[in-house]
C-alpha cells in the first residue's frame, strides 16, 4: 500500500499536500491549525474549542447556517475538533464539488472577522456550554478527560488545564478575543490544508493559489512554554474521584515518548501488548482468568511535544472495591516487568497495529487527516508510508527496555473513579440486580 | 472571493458489482470484489437477532453471540483470541433486532486462516459454563450502568414504554435483569442451534478478492454443515398506548434533561421508505434540519437534536432525541413538538426538500467507502429482501420524492397526538415548566423504571 503525497508550500506559508487516487468519486479536503487548547491564555480554558464553533458561523462570504447548508446541498459531510495540540476542520464532498470545499475553507480562514457578532458568539457559548454538561458533568466518568491531563501534567504545563473549558471561562469570553486568537494563530503559515481523492491536480493547485494565495501571512505566535518534562513522573501520582457511577474505574498513565519518536512506536506496540483485544495482557488476566474487570484497553495520547501518555483504561465488575482493582491493575504491570514480552507478543502486536493503520486508509477523509497530522507535526505527511515499517522495527528486547524505564513506581499516575455511596434502600436493589437474590 | 465556485460535472459512481451464490445447504454466499486497498471484510449475518428471541428469554441472542468468542471445540477463548490477533484481526460480534453479526477484517493473505477461525466460531461454538456465567455478570454489570447513564436510561425507558407489554421491542434489546439471570448455557446452545442454520445465513465478503476464491474458501468451511432454515418470528408493534403522555425518570442532580420524544415509527419493508426518509432528513435528520436549527442554532437549548426513524423487520420507534439545560427542558420540548405539528400542516419548501434529496444523493457514495459499510449494507440487502439494483437506483427514488410526498407521509406517518415523552432529568426543575408549556402532569419512574408516586 503507497499513499501518494505530492506537497507545495504557498508564499504566505500555507503547506499543502496534494494525495490523489480515483478509486471513488470522492475528495476530502482537511485542514489542521496548529493551535489547541494548549494554546490558551489563563483564564480563557476551553477559549479554542469554543473559537472551532465560531468558524461553522459564517464568514465574510457566507452567511450564518450557511456553512453547513451549503456542504450539505453540495452532499457533503463535515466536521471539526479540537484537541490540545491542534484544531481541524474538515469535509468530505463529491469531487465535482472540490471547489466549493476549498471557498469554504478560505473564507473563513481569511475572512472571518467580518461575519463575527455577539449574538453568534453568545448563542455558541450556550451550545457548548451544552456540550459540556453533556459529555463531561452529566455523564458516567466523564471528567476523565480533563482529571487525566491535571492529574500527569504539571499545573505551569500548556497541557494541565481542560480542553473543554470551565464555564466561568466560557462566560468571559469576548468577540476581542476571537479577533486577537483568529489573527495569533489562523494564519496560513500556522495551517496545513490536505486533499485527498479524486482530483485533478492542476485544477487543484489552481484552486488553492486562487482562493488561498491572497490570505496574509501572519505575525509571529508565542511559542508554548514549560513544554520539556523529565522522562517520568518521579513519584507515583494518585487522585480519587467519586463519581455517580456504578463500578470503580482506573486509568493508569505512564509518562511515555513523544508521537514521532522511535520510542513513541515502542509504546505503541507495548500498549496493544498490554490491552488491546482479547488477547492482551489486561483483559486475559482481569476479564477472564480473574473476572474483576468487564473492559479493558491501553492506548497513547499522541502528543507530539512535551511528553505522551501511554494509559491502560480499566472498569471494574460492581462487586470489585476500588483498591482491588488498582491491585489488580499494578499486579498485571508488575508481572510484564517481571517476565517481560517475547517475539510472539510483539508480532500479535504489530499484525493489529498493521491492519488497524491499513483499515484506517480507506476513508478518504481519514486518509487526509492523518497526512495533515504528519505534515503539522513533521512537515513530512509521506511519513504516512513508513508507518507501519516503524511498528515493524520495534522488537521484543526494546519493549523490554521500555518496560523497565517506563512501567516502573516512579511513573505512574493513578486516577481513580469511586462509586459515590448510595442510600441503604438502594443498595438492595443493586444487590438484587447484581444477582444475590434471597 | 465575493463569486461563489459552482460544482463541476459530476463523475460516475457505482455501487461496487457483486456476485451472489447459494451452497447446497442454503447458505447464501454474496461477494463484492473491491481492490483498492489490500483488505477484507467477511461478515457472517445471522437471522438470529432480538426480535427473533421469546420475550422471556431476553438477552440469549446477545449473550449467545459474546459466548461466541469464548471457545470452539477446537481451541478454548485464550487459543482462539491468540490465532485470531496474531493474523492481525479480531472478531466483532453485535446483535440487531433482526440478525446476529460476526465479522472480520484482515488483510487479503490471511484470509483463509482467518475464514477458518470465523467459521470454527459460528458453527462449533463451546459455549463453556464459566464463560458463560461471566458473560451474564457482565451483561448485570451493564444494566446497573445503565442507571447512571442518563443517555442510555433516556433510549430504553422510551422504548419499553413505547410498545404493547409482551412486545420482545419493549425490552432491552441485550436484555433485561430478570431474564438475563435466568438464561443457562442450555439455552444459549438450544438458540444456537435453532438460529444458526444455513438456510438463515449469508456469508458478506468485501475487498480483495474474487467471487470464485471466496466462493471456494465458504464451500470448504460452511458447505458440510447440514442444511436448516430457522423459523420465522413475529414481534408486536403494537403501541402501548395512542395518547400523549410524559413520562419523567428522577435523577435529582441532573444538570440536562434528556430527551425522548416519539411514537412507533414504520418497518423497513414500508413503501413509503424513501418519502419517509426524506421528511426525516428535513424534520432533524440533517444538521441543518428544522429541529436541530431551532434547539441549537436559534436557542442555544442543546448541543445536538436530531430525529430518526429505527428501521426494523417491524416497525421500529420514531423518535426525536437530545439534551437541553434543565431550566429549558419545558420550552425545548414545545419546540419539538410544533416542528413536528409544522411538518403535517404545510409543504416543506422546494429550497429545503432539495437540500435533502442533494444530500442524500451526494453522500451516498461517501456511505460505502469501506469494506465494512459495504458489506453493511449488503447484509441488509439481504436481511430485508431488498432487490438486487437497490443500491443502482437509491439516488433514483431519492431525487423523485416531492414535497407533496413529504407532505403526504408527514400527515400519515407523524401522530403528535400519540407522542410519548420520555425526560431523564430533575423533577424539581422540570415539573413546573411542562404545567407552563400545558403539557400533561408527568409519570414518575425511578432510575429503575418503576412507577413511583409525584
Amino acid at each position: 500500500m503507497h499513499i501518494p503525497t505530492d506537497t507545495f508550500e504557498l508564499p504566505n506559508g500555507l503547506f499543502v499536500t496534494l494525495s490523489e487516487d480515483h478509486r471513488a468519486p470522492i475528495v476530502a479536503v482537511n485542514v489542521w491549525y496548529h493551535v489547541g487548547s494548549a494554546n490558551e491564555r489563563p483564564g480563557r480554558t476551553g477559549f479554542a474549542h469554543l473559537f472551532e464553533h465560531m468558524l461553522f458561523q459564517g464568514s465574510e462570504h457566507v452567511g450564518v447556517n450557511e456553512h453547513f447548508e451549503l456542504v450539505q446541498r453540495a452532499g457533503g459531510t463535515l466536521n471539526g475538533s479540537t484537541w490540545l495540540e491542534r484544531t481541524n476542520y474538515f469535509e468530505t464532498m463529491p469531487s465535482n464539488q472540490l471547489a466549493l470545499a476549498l471557498w469554504l475553507e478560505a473564507d473563513r480562514m481569511g475572512y472571518l472577522l467580518p461575519a463575527m457578532t455577539q449574538e453568534k458568539l453568545d448563542t455558541q457559548r450556550a451550545v457548548v456550554k451544552n456540550e459540556r454538561r453533556w459529555s463531561i458533568d452529566n455523564q458516567p466518568y466523564g471528567t476523565w478527560w480533563e482529571e487525566l491531563p491535571a492529574l500527569t501534567f504539571p499545573s505551569s504545563h500548556p497541557f494541565h488545564h481542560s480542553l473543554m473549558g470551565s464555564m466561568e471561562d466560557l462566560s468571559a469570553a469576548s468577540l476581542e478575543d476571537i479577533s486577537s486568537f483568529f489573527a495569533t494563530y489562523y494564519t496560513p503559515d500556522n495551517a496545513v490544508l490536505t486533499i485527498a481523492g479524486d482530483f485533478d491536480p492542476r485544477e487543484a493547485r489552481e484552486l488553492v493559489t486562487r482562493y488561498f494565495g491572497p490570505i496574509p501571512r501572519g505575525k509571529p505566535r508565542p511559542p508554548l512554554e514549560h513544554l520539556a518534562l523529565p522522562p517520568t513522573f518521579g513519584q507515583s501520582l494518585e487522585r480519587m474521584v467519586d463519581d455517580d457511577v456504578a463500578s470503580a474505574r482506573l486509568f493508569l498513565a505512564f509518562r511515555s515518548p513523544v508521537l514521532g519518536s522511535e520510542e513513541w512506536y515502542t509504546a505503541s506496540v507495548c500498549a496493544a501488548i498490554l490491552g488491546t483485544g482479547k488477547g492482551s495482557r489486561l483483559y486475559r488476566a482481569l476479564v477472564r482468568e480473574r473476572e474483576l474487570a468487564s473492559e479493558a484497553h491501553a492506548f497513547t495520547f499522541d502528543l507530539s511535544v512535551g511528553a505522551d501518555l501511554l494509559v491502560a483504561d480499566v472498569l471494574a465488575r460492581p462487586e470489585i472495591a476500588p483498591d482491588e482493582l488498582r491491585h489488580a491493575v499494578y499486579d498485571v504491570v508488575e508481572q510484564l516487568q517481571r517476565d517481560g514480552v517475547d517475539d510472539a507478543d510483539v508480532r500479535r502486536a504489530i499484525a493489529l497495529l498493521e491492519t488497524a493503520h491499513v483499515t484506517s486508509m480507506q476513508a478518504a477523509g481519514e486518509r487526509a487527516d492523518k497526512l495533515s497530522m504528519f505534515a503539522t507535526y513533521f512537515r513530512d505527511p509521506a511519513l504516512v508510508n513508513t508507518h507501519v515499517d516503524r511498528y515493524r522495527s520495534v522488537t521484543a528486547a526494546r519493549v523490554n527496555q521500555f518496560v523497565q524505564q517506563r512501567l516502573g513506581e516512579d511513573n505512574r499516575a493513578a486516577l481513580l473513579y469511586v462509586p459515590r455511596r448510595k442510600p441503604a434502600a438502594e443498595d438492595a436493589l443493586t444487590a438484587a440486580a447484581a444477582g444475590d437474590r434471597p | 472571493m465575493a463569486r461563489r465556485p459552482a460544482a463541476g460535472p459530476p463523475r460516475p459512481y457505482h455501487f461496487p458489482r457483486f456476485g451472489r451464490r447459494r451452497l447446497t445447504n442454503g447458505l447464501q454466499l454474496i461477494v463484492a470484489p473491491v481492490h483498492e486497498l489490500p483488505v477484507v471484510t467477511v461478515m457472517a449475518v445471522v437471522e438470529a437477532g432480538a426480535g427473533t428471541e421469546r420475550v422471556e428469554q431476553a438477552g440469549v441472542a446477545a449473550l449467545t453471540v459474546r459466548a461466541l468468542l469464548e471457545g470452539t471445540r477446537h481451541r478454548d477463548a485464550d487459543a482462539l483470541a491468540d490465532a485470531l490477533e496474531s493474523l492481525g484481526t479480531s472478531l466483532d460480534v453485535d446483535v440487531d433486532w433482526d440478525t446476529a453479526i460476526v465479522d472480520l477484517t484482515v488483510l487479503p493473505g490471511r484470509l483463509e486462516a482467518a475464514l477458518q477461525l470465523l467459521g470454527e466460531v459460528v458453527l462449533e461454538p463451546a459455549f463453556p459454563t464459566r464463560s458463560v456465567e461471566r458473560l451474564k455478570a457482565e451483561r448485570l454489570a451493564e444494566l446497573l450502568q445503565l442507571r447512571t447513564e442518563p443517555r442510555g436510561l433516556a433510549t430504553e425507558t422510551f422504548e419499553r414504554l413505547l410498545y404493547v407489554s409482551g412486545s420482545r421491542y419493549g425490552e432491552p434489546q441485550h436484555g433485561s435483569a430478570d431474564s438475563v439471570v435466568r438464561l443457562t448455557v442450555q439455552d444459549l446452545r438450544r438458540f444456537h442451534e435453532t438460529r444458526f442454520q444455513p438456510g438463515g445465513m449469508t456469508l458478506v465478503v468485501v475487498g480483495d478478492t474474487t467471487v470464485d476464491e471466496a466462493e471456494r474458501l465458504t464451500r470448504g468451511i460452511f458447505g458440510a454443515r447440514a442444511a436448516g432454515v430457522p423459523p420465522l418470528v413475529q414481534v408486536s408493534d403494537a403501541p402501548a398506548s395512542t395518547a400523549r403522555q410524559v413520562h419523567l425518570v428522577r435523577k435529582d442532580d441532573a444538570v440536562q434533561s434528556e430527551l425522548r420524544i416519539g411514537h412507533v415509527g414504520l418497518p423497513r419493508r414500508s413503501p413509503e421508505y424513501f418519502p419517509v426518509v426524506v421528511m426525516n432528513a428535513i424534520l432533524g435528520g440533517l444538521f441543518s434540519s428544522r429541529i436541530n436549527l431551532n434547539l441549537r442554532e436559534r436557542h442555544g437549548y442543546t448541543y445536538g437534536a436530531f430525529s430518526s426513524f429505527d428501521w426494523r423487520r417491524h416497525a421500529g420507534p420514531f423518535v426525536v432525541s437530545t439534551a437541553v439545560q434543565s431550566e429549558v427542558t419545558g420550552a425545548a420540548i414545545a419546540e419539538v413538538i410544533a416542528e413536528i405539528e409544522r411538518m403535517r400542516a404545510e409543504e416543506v419548501s422546494d429550497e429545503e426538500l432539495s437540500l435533502a434529496t442533494s444530500y442524500l444523493g451526494g453522500v451516498f457514495p461517501i456511505r460505502y467507502e469501506t469494506t465494512a459499510a459495504i458489506a453493511r449494507g449488503l447484509a441488509a440487502m439481504m436481511v430485508y429482501d431488498l432487490p438486487p439494483d437497490y443500491f443502482d437506483r437509491y439516488r433514483d427514488h431519492i431525487a423523485s420524492v416531492s414535497t407533496a410526498d413529504v407532505h403526504r407521509v408527514a400527515r400519515e406517518t407523524l401522530r403528535p397526538e400519540m407522542l410519548q415523552i420520555v425526560i431523564v432529568g430533575d423533577a424539581g426543575v422540570v415539573t413546573p415548566q411542562l404545567a407552563e408549556q400545558r403539557l400533561s402532569a408527568p409519570l414518575l419512574y425511578d432510575t429503575e423504571g418503576r412507577p413511583i408516586s409525584g
